[in-house]
């Protein structure tokens, strides 16, 4: 009897692997876990059930440095994904690695597939192509920095809860009087150094390193200590004596902090959205992050921020057209307008924009097209394209640790900015003598 | 008479040794010649390109001052975490040893702590440490403590130490309760029947015993703090607020396995090699004389 059901078993699994020998399977490792993750599936098996050559299959492989350490590893070792998302302060090793990615653009040109950079928002075309003007890797998810106030917490200090601050002038004054109304945490943020430094330069054009924040080659320098970097730091650590900023954090712990109530403003990704509505405990309303009002030409645009997708070499040419049709799939707008109001990222195509539009989502939810709108404020300049710095997952640590030692008032705003580009430029003259 | 056991075979010995050296070999000693050989190297992340440089990892280390501060964080942290970790599972063996009823559920809960992950055991303490919402930032905020080790580089310092040293107590304490079992009931009682009091018979009998066994603890303890603790960190601080807990292990973690910049954490662990071969050497040499076998 157990020989018998041995056989079945046995004759099964002969049977589903060729099965699944007909159809040639596209291994992609991401970092979506929980509802992200979900939602991931939902596409890939919607890909899958709409043709019967080819067949998604997704893997989580932890957060973002987790699964692009595991496909290093496995690069290493001779194997790996055919698709792998890697976050945006990954891009600029991937792009290196010109053994071990595919341009997405060669990928489409290869298979015929139609494939139009100019479909794209700039602002995320500019981050993810080479200076050509060729994609490198295919936008996914991708989310900004938007500022968000909590309007009950307004109401009681006396302020206009429709009116949030739109300068930092205009934060200070509201800082103050929502402190003296009782507000025990004023202001915060999440991720300090992509908000502070990488998306506060964009928004006032100025850079955040030489070359083109790093598009124009590895010999770039970190530029993050001008007199208005150190004026901005400067303000902040103003703000921590006086109680009106408390630091959360370096990565998204803040937005816990304004979910649950406790502090009145924040800045923070526009995917925390999510997390705020599920929460619901505040009433609140989300806008364009504030600025100097005394630099020219501020507000420019803000940069994103997330992930793409990179197609790895060294794979089967069957396996190459099938990860275009999957890239292919992607783009599509109808596509591209689910995984936007599902997740809270941007829609990163102009055209699922307008269907989203059009289909009354964004009257529906009153805030929801901010994001895409300060993406495409103005048309991006050199400075708020995007960066790309050798090894920032380092260069990042970096930034946050000098800004821990000014808000914590054991370095001054000039200081520690200075030290944070001598110790950057280190890191990036590393990266250019290893990518040479 | 010496009794000795002698294999008549010749190779039957080596071969039954062989599994455990095979084991060493593969995971010890080849990983740490890997790790010298890397760190005269420059490699790109997917080793696409790799460059012989000589010395030039090591020297760009020496020339970050931070890296040179990190040494005095790591001296610190270890000496802090094997000095708690020691006194406070001796304090609780000499407890557990004395309990009449009861005992083994004492000892069963004391020992639980080390089938705890690093990971695990450091996000539960960030939990309950948490600057906003943990029950033990709500307490100290009754007693008028400002907790918040997000900014505060002490507090973060502290609270590293207490997920580290609590996660090495239980070994500890296996070892002191065996150590005190093992003290002969009848030179406690003499001294008992001398007039000396439980303190005195502590220091004058147990204490000096167990010196084999704290002088283990502390080799092991230390060796702990330097390399098994980036798990708690990387959970809880992650080397932060600036570097103020920025141990050597840690910042290996972070460069290698986060950065993927394997030459330059490949530098750094063979550093932390060398530093903890000689702090053993160091250890056997000059303590150990102290250490009544």
């Amino acid at each position: 009897m157990k020989i018998k059901i041995l056989a079945v078993a046995l004759l099964s699994v002969g049977l589903t692997s060729t099965n699944a020998q007909a159809q040639t399977e596209i291994q992609w490792w991401h970092s979506m876990g929980g509802a992200l993750g979900e939602k991931l599936n939902v596409l890939a098996d919607k890909f899958n059930a709409g043709q019967k050559d080819y067949k998604v299959v997704t893997t989580y492989k932890g957060s973002y440095p987790e699964s692009m350490t595991a496909a290093i590893a496995a690069f290493r070792a001779g194997s790996g994904p055919n698709l792998l998302q890697v976050f945006e302060v990954g891009t600029a090793t991937m792009m290196a690695a010109k053994g071990a990615i595919v341009p997405v653009a060669q990928v489409m040109a290869d298979a015929k597939e139609p494939f139009d950079p100019k479909a794209y928002l700039p602002t995320v075309t500019g981050y993810y192509s080479d200076l050509k003007g060729n994609m490198l890797s295919f936008p996914f998810n991708s989310s900004t920095v938007m500022f968000y106030i909590n309007k009950d917490a307004f109401k009681k200090a006396g302020l206009d809860p429709n009116k949030a601050p739109k300068t930092w002038k205009e934060v200070l004054a509201d800082a103050e009087k929502l402190k003296a109304a009782g507000q025990q945490c004023v202001y915060t943020t999440s991720w300090p150094s992509w908000t502070h430094i990488e998306n506060f330069s964009a928004w006032h054009n100025v850079p955040i390193g030489t070359k083109q924040n790093g598009m124009g080659g590895l010999d770039t320098v970190f530029s993050i200590n001008s007199p208005l970097h150190v004026r901005h730091i400067g303000m902040l650590s103003d703000m921590a004596k006086k109680g009106l900023f408390t630091y959360a954090g370096r990565t998204n712990q803040g937005d816990a902090k304004f979910s649950s109530g406790e502090c009145a403003m924040f800045t923070g990704s526009a995917g925390a959205q999510a997390g705020i509505k599920k929460a619901g405990k505040v009433d609140w309303s989300i806008n364009f992050i504030p600025y100097h009002d005394d630099v020219k030409g501020a507000p420019q645009n803000s940069i994103i921020g997330g992930a793409s997708l990179w197609v790895m070499g060294g794979k089967k040419p069957a396996e190459y057209k099938g990860v275009a049709k999957f890239l292919a799939f992607l783009s599509r707008p109808e596509i591209q307008m689910e995984w936007h109001t599902g997740t809270g990222y941007v829609p990163i195509t102009l055209a699922s924009y307008e269907l989203t539009r059009r289909s009354g989502f964004y009257d529906k939810n009153p805030g929801a097209d901010m994001p895409v709108k300060q993406l495409t404020n103005k048309a991006p300049t050199a400075n708020s394209k995007g960066l790309r710095f050798g090894n920032f997952v380092q260069g990042r640590t970096v930034i946050e640790e000098e800004l821990e030692e000014v808000f914590s008032g054991k370095k001054d705003a000039k200081t520690a900015l200075d030290d944070a580009v001598k110790r950057g430029n280190e890191i990036l003259r590393q990266f250019e003598a290893a990518n040479k | 008479m010496e009794k000795r056991v002698v294999f008549r075979s010749a190779w039957l010995p080596y071969l039954l040794v062989a599994p455990q050296l095979a084991i060493t070999v593969v995971f010890f000693f080849w990983p740490a010649a890997q790790a010298v050989w890397y760190s005269f190297q420059l490699q790109d992340a997917f080793g696409l390109k790799t460059q012989f440089v000589g010395l030039q990892n090591f020297a760009h280390l020496f020339r970050d001052h931070n890296y040179l501060e990190s040494f005095k964080v790591t001296a610190m942290f270890s000496a802090l975490v094997a000095f708690f970790g020691i006194a406070i599972s001796l304090l609780l063996a000499t407890m557990a040893d004395r309990v009449l009823r009861g005992a083994m559920a004492y000892k069963t809960l004391l020992i639980w702590p080390y089938a705890v992950a690093p990971a695990i055991a450091g996000v539960l303490w960030a939990f309950l440490f948490a600057p906003s919402i943990g029950i033990v930032t709500y307490v100290l905020k009754g007693w008028g403590v400002d907790w918040n080790w997000i900014i505060n580089g002490d507090q973060a310092m502290l609270l590293v130490v207490i997920a580290s040293v609590w996660k090495e107590i239980s070994y500890n304490f296996l070892f002191f309760l065996a150590g005190l079992q093992s003290i002969p009931k009848s030179l406690i009682e003499a001294a008992a029947i001398d007039g000396a009091g439980p303190a005195r018979r502590f220091w004058t009998i147990a204490f000096p015993l167990l010196s084999p066994t704290t002088f283990f603890l502390l080799v092991v303890n230390i060796v702990y703090a330097f390399f098994d603790t980036f798990g708690v960190i990387d959970a809880t601080t992650q080397g932060g607020p600036g570097q103020a807990t920025n141990i050597l292990v840690y910042k290996v973690y972070h460069d290698g396995v986060k950065a993927a910049d394997l030459g330059g954490s490949s530098a750094q662990s063979v550093i932390l090699m060398f530093i903890v071969i000689a702090l053993t050497v160091v250890q056997f040499r000059f303590i150990e004389r102290k250490v009544q076998y």
